[in-house]
């Protein structure tokens, strides 16, 4: 009996004090608030990196509001937890747009949880902001993506690493998870690489499933590999598993001066659970890096800094920004910047709005939307991993580069138009 | 300082390379001379090419007091302030590099300099090739290892200088494959014939790097003109890749030992609660989880409290990962398990729920990220048995490890009264009770050393992979399938079965890939057990339906 | 069977009971009514904003869930009839979303990102031409011939070798467990040829009738409903025939059926085999409606979910476990939005909590208590009150 007591009270507690917490995310402004839909991953397997998304995103509405909110009205966050569960995000998606008639969504990470939420997004005429760097090869009138495109990315870095500066590397292991980023990502490489000269038994493609934890093969495998001329190792292991294969190239003596690996999807917060002194040298290739030296940043940093400190957020006590963060950043300010043009939420407006709007990004450049096709104009960096886990900027475009998400080293994709179908023109 | 028998992290190296240094500066024969400002000013404020002919015109110097530099270099001491002055930063003091004056205080703003892997792999095989005369020969033995592949042409001197001084036979002959490799590039035929030669007794991948380029094919034309070296060289390659060969099977050999270690592990504390007990613990993967974050957290107590201690924050986890994983799982026997003994798939239900809330719980404690979970330095690295085997510490330690914990479990089953209680218990509960045996307590004992084994699991794995909330969930499968097919209630069994599973799958990934070779191995642990339903070590004795 | 029938028709067996008195009926009856016509005509006729109106997101979930108290039944029949535990149900329920997927990506014709014949998957590996197992799946009836036949096959198969074997409880479950994880490995492969992790996504249309529309997705709504009753039915007429009955004997004492000379590998066989075809169907239902079939469905958490749903209900009671199916997913429906932070804490404790307080589930909480009431009442004494308060 006693222990039934227990349990009772200890769910009614549980209950009374999120409804507490739920209270305080969502003030009762009655009509006079925007709603906004937040649809990141809580939990499961995505938690990992999607958390952090949600905690920006809504630092960013705090900000918006404290200034006065947009078109006079408070913005209303409207967060729930897809549950890192693909068929979850459509549900959600769906119950985001008709129930919670939310003006536009901020979510998503993986490729798969896009794809399932895009049928409905274009159903109901939603807006969908999407802040991770991707594949690429998708382009819809209801989604802006914030995050780099291949040609953003991917490419530059290996450029890079063809350079004399880069370590003139000749032989390539092409090693990812196997999902369709990095199946992409390495399908674009190929024909890069075979453009510039490079030969197939010199290119080795990996892929190890989700969640893969024991890398004794692969790095044996890719030391075996090298032997055979100056390699680098281009890594689209995706996020959890990215610690043990680091731990396994430190202890088994693979530096990065003989070996050096470019990851596209290791940034700070992935790093926290590295002992990065083995993995000094090592690559990263992103639009923004947390150790940028802008004022635009040092403000970024120190408004994360002090929220993830108000809302005791776990980790505060080494609050960390990183590529995606940002990128969601910009993406929310660009949508207020939209609609504040377009003077109204309405999608079709804010669609036409959002075309040109630039805003001054934390990694330094002022990053604009497309006029046409739905992404943002980038600076890339490339940065090596420093033995306090965050990343020096040995190289960096010159400027902003506009986005491809057809790749031009994809077959066929030269006839794809750079905008999306099916867009409303509105008289100006 | 202990000695540097295992192969030190940089850091450390550095430490050492330093102190080494620091005696070879008082050796005779040996001038001390400035490094000219020149030189300096090259290597701290110019461009990348300037950097690496100023580290050669080092190297050819032979300059102890370069060696010094370079190593400052690379540690990060150096700075520049406003793209003129470089400055020499040790523990917050200043000094100007150029006249070694103090500056006081700091100047602010000064910038570090950011090397690429270009120049840091320079300025490492420059601090190698500057070491080769060091008075220590490990340092020197260390020096040459990192050359290897790594020398230039700028570097013949030096190397010469070195094995005319060299009298150790190891070092000598390695001195000797460097100096080979080098003199492939040489324009005379003759000499690269002998070189090619002599790389036949390398085992190093890096000589392999090297061979293969010689009898590369560009177009029509060979990288190598000369026919007679081209052919000694194939005779050289296959000499030097047998000995990869055979590294490569030791090395596949350990991965797999170490694979199945960790499964043993994982599974040892199930092989208890479900083998022993009969609780299918779905949480299981849970309280291997809350051990590696127990080892997290002490961790950060040392860290906090007791830095110089670091090293050894793990003789505290050990126990603490035990203590705190078996009391979690004490509470849990008492709170909802002991409902549900002789129901077991409603025992796997409730401890799912449990499970759930205990990933949360953590998600909510310390967040949905990974936390960092250090290595000891005495962790970090591995032992170089091959040039291309390095058997990493960490999964050295593990192995043994999981020895000892096991050799503990059987002790503690065989050798203790609670053993034999929980041997009396699980074979015969109502004639234990008779006995006077306490069942409902030894349920509880039992129980806890099995979640305690889990926590020592926990601990294990962090030293290898993440620790996030979902740690356990990657883990429970296997280890429900190790103790299945190795025979419920027998300790042996699971031992065979996780070594076992995990060589296997270790071979067979080098052959299949990692999916297909974890789907053949769960397609033949399904056919296995229609062949053996009760696992490889069948209890033996008459049972009806269990 | 049939023999064992026969060969013992000299015995005084009991009557085969009714399949439901007539409030069983009724509530059958009102079941089909609200699916078949009162759903459509509040979410299609009562326009959008009325107080009546049943949104198209209320239409999706309810949807998602149906399907899901198909699977719900079928794990039941296996587990709550007849003791066999299967944490592989997610496999047969996958299998049947991918055979029916398989067809839906056919559909998509040349609309695709790539505009080819060839779903957009393959035209990304450079495949050329469909694997053959891709074979006929552009005919509708084919593909619905896959849906029974590749979940039915795979379980015959399997089953024939595990209860020949005479493998039970706890191993079953774990072998069970161990396919659903190899399926789920084989499918997550982009080599494999079904769209890796991303699965089968943005579908079209349906015998060339375009799927993205409130119609269409009524019209999908109802046919769940139809044929999630139509199981109940058929469970219903399992578990009342002999055939049921020799099933539960297996369930409490197998030993005892085959000392009474019965070969239970028969009767475990079809009902496993059965099993696993309504999971197939109730998959290829699902898969239209969600719009996305993925190797996730075939993860061993959500299998072992399967069976708390079924928990949850009432395991033994086939309306126990349909409003298992509902209760949970409505519940994981509601809390992931109104506490995304904490739900899973409710999760696991009602988990808990129902196998330690209700261990026939809701369905037998709500019965035990009826039942003392009724007979509280019956004495007419003062316990009556306590039990009613």
């Amino acid at each position: 009996m006693k222990r039934r007591h227990f349990l009772k009270s200890f769910t009614v507690g549980a209950a009374v004090a999120s409804a507490l917490s739920l209270g305080a995310l969502q003030p009762a402004y009655g009509q006079s608030t925007i709603k906004v839909g937040v649809l990141h991953s809580l939990s499961g397997t995505m938690a990992i990196s999607e958390t952090v998304l949600k905690d920006v995103t809504l630092m960013a509405i705090d900000e918006i509001n404290a200034k006065g909110g947009v078109l006079g009205k408070k913005l209303e966050a409207v967060v729930v937890d897809p549950a890192s569960n693909w068929p979850l995000f459509a549900e959600k998606a769906r119950q985001l747009l008709s129930q919670d008639k939310v003006a536009v969504t901020f979510g998503c990470w993986t490729s798969v949880s896009r794809k399932s939420v895009l049928p409905v997004f274009e159903e109901l005429n939603g807006l969908l902001f999407y802040p991770v760097q991707y594949e690429g090869e998708e382009l819809s009138k209801n989604v802006f993506y914030t995050g780099a495109a291949p040609n953003q990315q991917a490419i530059p870095a290996v450029e890079y690493l063809m350079s004399k500066e880069g370590g003139a590397a000749k032989r390539w292991v092409l090693l990812g998870t196997d999902y369709v980023y990095p199946r992409t990502t390495n399908k674009i490489l190929r024909a890069f690489l075979k453009s510039k000269g490079v030969a197939d038994k010199d290119i080795d493609e990996k892929y190890t499933p989700f969640g893969h934890s024991d890398y004794q093969t692969i790095v044996a495998d890719v030391k075996k590999f090298a032997a055979g001329g100056k390699t680098a190792v281009v890594s689209t292991i995706n996020g959890d598993s990215n610690v043990p294969f680091y731990k396994e190239l430190g202890n088994q003596g693979l530096k990065a001066t003989d070996v050096p690996v470019v990851a596209f999807s290791v940034g700070e917060e992935e790093l926290r659970g590295v002992d990065t002194k083995p993995l000094v040298g090592h690559l990263a290739a992103w639009n923004y890096f947390m150790s940028i030296k802008s004022p635009a940043n040092d403000e970024f940093t120190k408004k994360w800094a002090a929220y993830a400190k108000a809302k005791k957020l776990p980790g505060a006590d080494k609050p960390l920004t990183n590529d995606p963060m940002e990128a969601a950043y910009i993406g929310i300010y660009m949508w207020k910047q939209a609609v504040e043009k377009a003077k109204t939420t309405d999608v079709d407006k804010v669609i036409a709005a959002m075309a040109g709007q630039t805003f001054k990004a934390p990694s330094g450049i002022t990053s604009k939307m497309d006029e046409k096709n739905h992404h943002l104009h980038k600076a890339v960096f490339i940065g090596e991993v420093k033995a306090d886990g965050q990343f020096n900027v040995v190289w960096k475009t010159k400027g902003p580069v506009k986005a491809q998400p057809w790749s031009p080293f994809i077959a066929g994709n030269d006839k794809k138009k750079d905008e999306p179908d099916g867009k409303t023109v509105i008289a100006k | 300082m202990r000695t540097p028998l295992y192969r030190l992290p940089p850091l450390f190296l550095r430490i050492a390379m330093m102190a080494v240094l620091a005696s070879a500066l008082w050796l005779p024969g040996v001038t001390r001379a400035a490094l000219p400002a020149s030189v300096i000013e090259k290597l701290a404020l110019g461009e990348t090419e300037d950097k690496i002919a100023a580290v050669g015109e080092v190297v050819a110097a032979a300059d102890p007091e370069g060696l010094n530099f370079l190593l400052l270099l690379l540690d990060g001491k150096v700075q520049t302030v406003a793209n003129k002055q470089a400055i020499i930063v040790r523990d917050g003091k200043a000094v100007d590099a150029v006249t070694g004056k103090d500056i006081a205080p700091p100047p602010e703003g000064a910038e570090d300099i950011i090397l690429n892997n270009r120049l840091r792999r320079e300025i490492e095989a420059a601090i190698a090739a500057l070491k080769l005369v060091s008075a220590d020969r490990t340092a020197r033995l260390a020096a040459a290892k990192a050359l290897e592949g790594g020398a230039d042409e700028g570097m013949l001197p030096i190397l010469a200088k070195a094995l005319e001084k060299e009298s150790d036979p190891e070092i000598k002959a390695l001195l000797l494959i460097i100096q080979a490799s080098v003199q492939l590039k040489s324009s005379d035929a003759a000499v690269r014939l002998s070189a090619v030669k002599a790389l036949a007794g390398s085992s190093s991948s890096s000589t392999k790097t090297v061979l293969l380029a010689i009898l590369e094919k560009k177009g029509d034309e060979w990288a190598e003109p000369d026919a007679a070296v081209r052919a000694e060289a194939q005779i050289s390659l296959e000499a030097v890749e047998r000995r990869l060969v055979t590294g490569q099977r030791i090395g596949q050999v350990f991965s797999g030992a170490s694979l199945g270690s960790i499964l043993l592990l994982a599974a040892l504390g199930l092989a208890i609660t479900y083998g022993l007990m009969g609780v299918i613990n779905m949480a299981h993967g849970e309280l291997i989880m809350i051990g590696a974050y127990t080892t997290y957290m002490v961790q950060n107590l040392f860290r906090a409290h007791a830095p110089g201690a670091f090293n050894w924050y793990l003789l505290a986890a050990v126990p603490m990962a035990f203590i705190v994983s078996a009391l979690v799982g004490m509470v849990l026997e008492r709170v909802v398990i002991r409902f549900l003994y002789g129901r077991p798939l409603e025992t796997l239900l409730a401890t799912w729920g449990i499970s759930l809330m205990l990933i949360q719980g953590v998600r909510t404690l310390f967040g949905a990220q990974n936390v960092q979970v250090e290595n000891p330095v005495w962790m970090s690295g591995g032992v170089e048995l091959l040039s291309n085997v390095v058997l990493p510490y960490s999964r050295i330690v593990i192995i043994g490890f999981s020895g000892v914990v096991l050799l503990l479990v059987w002790l503690a089953l065989t050798r203790t009264r609670l053993g034999l209680f929980v041997r009396g218990v699980t074979q015969n509960r109502a004639i234990a009770s008779c006995m006077g045996v306490h069942t409902a307590r030894v349920d509880t004992w039992c129980f806890g050393l099995g979640s305690g084994i889990a926590g020592l699991a926990g601990c294990a794995l962090s030293q290898i992979g993440n620790v996030g909330p979902d740690l356990g969930q990657s883990y429970i499968v296997d280890s429900f399938m190790v103790v299945v097919l190795g025979g419920v209630g027998q300790l042996a069994g699971t031992v065979y079965a996780a070594l076992g599973l995990g060589v296997v799958n270790k071979f067979l990934e080098g052959w299949a890939g990692a999916v297909i070779a974890k789907i053949i191995v769960l397609v033949f642990i399904i056919i296995f057990i229609q062949k053996r339903p009760q696992g490889l070590f069948a209890l033996k004795g008459r049972f009806a339906d269990a | 069977m049939r023999d064992a029938t026969t060969a013992r028709a000299g015995l005084p067996l009991p009557g085969r009971p009714a399949l439901y008195g007539a409030r069983g009926w009724a509530g059958v009856a009102a079941a089909a009514g609200l699916i078949v016509f009162i759903a459509p005509l509040l979410n299609l006729a009562v326009p959008a904003g009325a107080a009546l109106h049943l949104s198209d997101y209320s239409v999706s979930l309810l949807g998602k869930i149906m399907c899901f108290a198909i699977l719900a039944l079928a794990m039941d029949l296996i587990w709550g009839y007849t003791g066999i535990l299967s944490l592989g149900h997610g496999a047969f329920f996958a299998l049947g979303g991918y055979a029916f997927g398989m067809y839906l990506m056919r559909q998509i014709g040349l609309d695709g990102v790539y505009k080819s014949p060839l779903p957009d998957f393959m035209v990304f590996l450079d495949w050329k031409a469909y694997p053959w197992y891709w074979s006929f799946t552009d005919h509708f009836w084919y593909a619905l011939l896959l849906v029974v036949l590749v979940p039915g096959v795979l379980a015959f198969v399997f089953g024939y070798f595990a209860f020949r074997s005479r493998i039970k409880g706890v191993y079953f479950s774990i072998i069970t467990q161990a396919m659903t994880f190899a399926f789920m490995l084989l499918f997550f492969r982009n080599d494999t040829g079904f769209g890796g992790n991303n699965g089968f996504t943005d579908f079209k249309r349906i015998l060339d009738i375009p799927i993205q529309t409130p119609q269409m997705r009524m019209t999908l709504f109802v046919i769940t409903g139809v044929v999630l009753i139509a199981t109940l039915l058929l469970a219903r007429f399992i578990v009342t025939s002999k055939f049921g009955r020799v099933l539960t004997a297996i369930r409490d004492a197998e030993s005892r059926v085959m000392f009474s000379g019965y070969d239970p590998l028969w009767y475990k066989l079809a009902i496993w085999t059965l099993s696993a075809v309504l999971a197939g169907i109730a998959g290829a239902l699902y898969v239209p409606q969600v719009g996305i079939i993925n190797p996730g469905e075939m993860s061993p958490a959500m299998s072992i979910e399967i069976a708390i749903w079924v928990a949850v209900g009432g395991r033994g009671s086939l309306v126990g476990a349909i409003l298992g199916a509902f209760l949970v997913n409505g519940a994981k429906s509601w809390f992931t939005v109104a506490f995304p932070e904490y739900w899973l804490f409710f999760l696991g404790a009602i988990f808990i909590a129902v196998t330690l307080y209700l261990p026939r589930g809701v369905v037998g909480a709500f019965a035990q208590w009826k039942a003392r009431s009724t007979s509280a009442k019956a004495a007419g004494s003062e316990p009556a009150q306590k039990a009613a308060a």
